[in-house]
């Protein structure tokens, strides 16, 4: 489906909160299915919904270094929490996916390419997408539609229809502004809403992204926003922007981070990182895979599975003789030094997008934007002696 | 469900995952733990040209895919030559197929030997180890257009004499009035009379132009970087020194992200690389 931007002066619309169910209703009813967020044992996932009511109405997210507590208030919000650990890779990149299958023949075997309907793609809504989620969107892109275009991600990203949500709440986590990846959602979707929740009154303030979107919102009551609306709109999403604490200056990262490759601060980090590979699962842009050939009992038949896989892994690096990466702080270092800097080399952009969900999921409450800094501050306080001793030496 | 076709189904984009069906058509132990498959394409079909350096996945039914160097002819399109050590779950299963057994095969993938731009040059080829397969269709290249490079000379040093691969063509290629072979042991034993000691150590007194030299490199890492390291004293330009490099591997297509060396996928921007380009990784830890 071909996106189109629109320009900016063309006037939003207003989804009254009763009238959201008829873009649900609508797109179900365009063949496409639907996932967005919802709650699942006291976090929010992304799963299946056909109702607005199985939206996380209500609740509201407090998060932390290590930690992700999911609250229910008296609210009406529709969209009033932060990122889950789910992120939509998940639908484009599966975690596991069954790649062939092979069959044993007449002494020999055979292996066609996986026929099976469950893992065909299907128009699929995504609801609520963040802005930072649009750019890890786009950096997946990136990666899987690149020299070899995968045929799954390719084949499901033309089917997609994207409902963002501009951040009105945005964590103590979040560091999109640094990353300039939100709060607000520039392009790439069909339809963005800003939910506005005032005393008496709940509406989404609708842009439209794409002829689809405009399309599938003629489906829906709406009428144009007045200024007002769209003022109020504004206000909320500049005031989410002022509000995220968090930062990463992205200046230099490319050179520094393999310039300091033998820098003392891994040792510093590999002393608290468990390796369990959390950071690399919730990260919406981390791609990994390895694959798994499997027989069944009569070893007649034989499948080769793709997974989500973790650098953090000692197999992920493993070679005859043993693991290229066999310490934990050369497996962090891999994972910051692509992130931030090789990844550049490769896709021609930063492979972090600031959603802050590695912060919030690392169980030792490693923070990849403090440990950024910290490196930042050892190089300059080396640059600095440098030029301190050079100084002293023209004195 | 399944039918014996080799070939994806022609409404599918062609697939790079998909192996396709190879037989073995002659296998033997080259040494005590290496040996070699040669395979030809179940559905008579010519195998795919390649250059010399590529490698492809080799897929053991049930067991798994592994990355195994390309080690025959490239002049020859009818049987594919892999040599491997049996010393991993695939390999070892692999190395239990005979004649008339089916493997899957994807590829050839990779960066190439710089065969063609060394022309004009005098080449040295520096193997250690297994590392002389994936050199050898650079050797055969070579010698099927002799004429178009000066002195070709070839360093090889294994373990053991028992460990030298490919005897048998070492000795005629060492017979040609126009190529020059060294090989060295770490270890003599048995009746060996020949050298002993690591391959850096025939760099110093090869008869080669150091300032007019190709240099192409394969054996472990730490060989490589000393080899470099060597052939730049005696004055061969890094720029024309090439390594190939080895990783995990499971797509070979910069998709698993499992070969990454620094900025590189060593699936599609190697296995070969010049030496100036992994220089500063080569002296790194666990990169």
């Amino acid at each position: 489906m071909t996106k189109r931007t629109r320009q900016d002066s063309e006037t939003p619309d207003i989804i009254e909160s009763r009238d959201f169910q008829a873009l649900f209703d609508s797109l179900a009813k365009q063949g496409y299915r639907l996932v967005g967020p919802t709650v699942r044992e006291g976090v929010v996932i992304i799963d299946e919904i056909a109702q607005v009511s199985e939206l996380p109405i209500g609740y509201i997210d407090e998060q932390e270094k290590g930690t992700y507590r999911l609250t229910h208030s008296s609210g009406s919000a529709f969209f009033g929490y932060g990122l889950g650990p789910h992120s939509w890779k998940k639908y484009l990149f599966p975690p596991r996916m069954r790649l062939w299958q092979a069959q044993r023949y007449n002494g020999s075997f055979a292996i066609a390419a996986d026929d099976s309907t469950d893992q065909e793609v299907q128009p699929l809504a995504l609801i609520g997408v963040r802005a930072c989620e649009l750019a890890a969107l786009a950096i997946q892109d990136r990666v899987f539609m690149g020299d070899y275009p995968d045929p799954h991600y390719k084949a499901q990203r033309e089917q997609l229809f994207i409902v963002a949500v501009n951040c009105i709440h945005p964590e103590s986590t979040c560091f999109c502004t640094s990353m300039n990846t939100g709060p607000r959602a520039a392009g790439g979707f069909d339809l963005a809403l800003t939910e506005v929740l005032e005393a008496d009154r709940h509406y989404l303030l609708t842009q439209v992204g794409s002829d689809a979107g405009a399309k599938m919102l003629e489906a829906v009551p709406h009428r144009p926003a007045t200024r007002e609306e769209k003022a109020a709109a504004d206000t909320l999403i500049s005031r989410a922007a002022e509000h995220i604490e968090r930062s990463m200056n992205t200046r230099g990262l490319k050179e520094l981070l393999p310039a300091s490759a033998e820098s003392p601060h891994w040792d510093a980090i590999a002393a608290r990182c468990l390796a369990c590979g959390n950071c690399t699962l919730v990260c919406p842009t981390c791609f990994c895979a390895t694959v798994e050939d499997t027989t069944d009992l009569t070893g007649e038949n034989a499948e080769r599975w793709r997974l989500w896989d973790s650098c953090f892994t000692t197999e992920f690096s493993y070679v005859i003789g043993g693991s290229v990466r066999a310490s934990v702080k050369s497996r962090y270092r891999q994972w910051l030094t692509h992130k931030l800097s090789t990844w550049v080399d490769q896709f021609g952009t930063l492979g972090c997008v600031g959603c802050g969900r590695c912060i919030t999921w690392c169980p030792v409450e490693i923070d990849i934007t403090e440990e950024v800094r910290a490196i930042q501050a050892q190089h300059a306080a080396v640059s600095d002696g440098a030029g301190r001793k050079k100084k002293d030496a023209h004195a | 469900m399944l039918t014996p076709a080799v070939q994806p189904p022609a409404a599918r984009l062609y697939d790079p995952m998909l192996p396709s069906l190879h037989r073995v058509e002659y296998a033997r132990w080259d040494t005590d733990d290496t040996f070699s498959l040669e395979l030809a394409r179940v559905d008579g079909a010519t195998i795919p040209p390649f250059e010399p350096g590529q490698f492809n996945m080799l897929y053991v039914y049930g067991v798994g895919e592994i990355p195994i160097s390309i080690s025959g002819d490239p002049a020859r399109r009818d049987l594919l030559v892999h040599t491997t050590r049996a010393v991993g779950t695939v390999t070892r299963a692999m190395s239990t197929l005979k004649v008339g057994d089916s493997l899957g095969v994807r590829g050839p993938f990779g960066t190439t030997w710089p065969v063609d731009a060394a022309r004009g040059r005098d080449v040295v080829i520096v193997a250690g180890g297994i590392g002389l397969a994936p050199l050898r269709p650079a050797m055969y290249r070579i010698l099927a257009h002799r004429e178009h490079y000066n002195r070709v000379v070839l360093l090889y040093g294994a373990r053991t004499p028992g460990d030298v691969l490919y005897r048998k063509e070492l000795e005629q290629w060492r017979a040609h009035f126009d190529l020059d072979v060294f090989v060295t042991v770490d270890r003599a034993t048995g009746s060996w009379r020949g050298s002993v000691g690591l391959v850096t150590s025939l760099i110093g007194r090869a008869p080669f132009d150091p300032l007019n030299t190709a240099a192409m490199v394969c054996g472990p890492e730490v060989m490589m970087r000393f080899t470099a390291a060597e052939l730049e004293k005696r004055g061969v330009k890094g720029d024309l020194i090439y390594v190939s490099m080895e990783r995990n591997m499971k797509c070979a297509i910069g998709l698993c992200g499992h070969c990454q060396y620094g900025p590189f996928f060593i699936c599609k921007d190697g296995p070969v690389f010049p030496y100036r380009r992994v220089q500063h990784l080569l002296s790194k830890w666990e990169i």
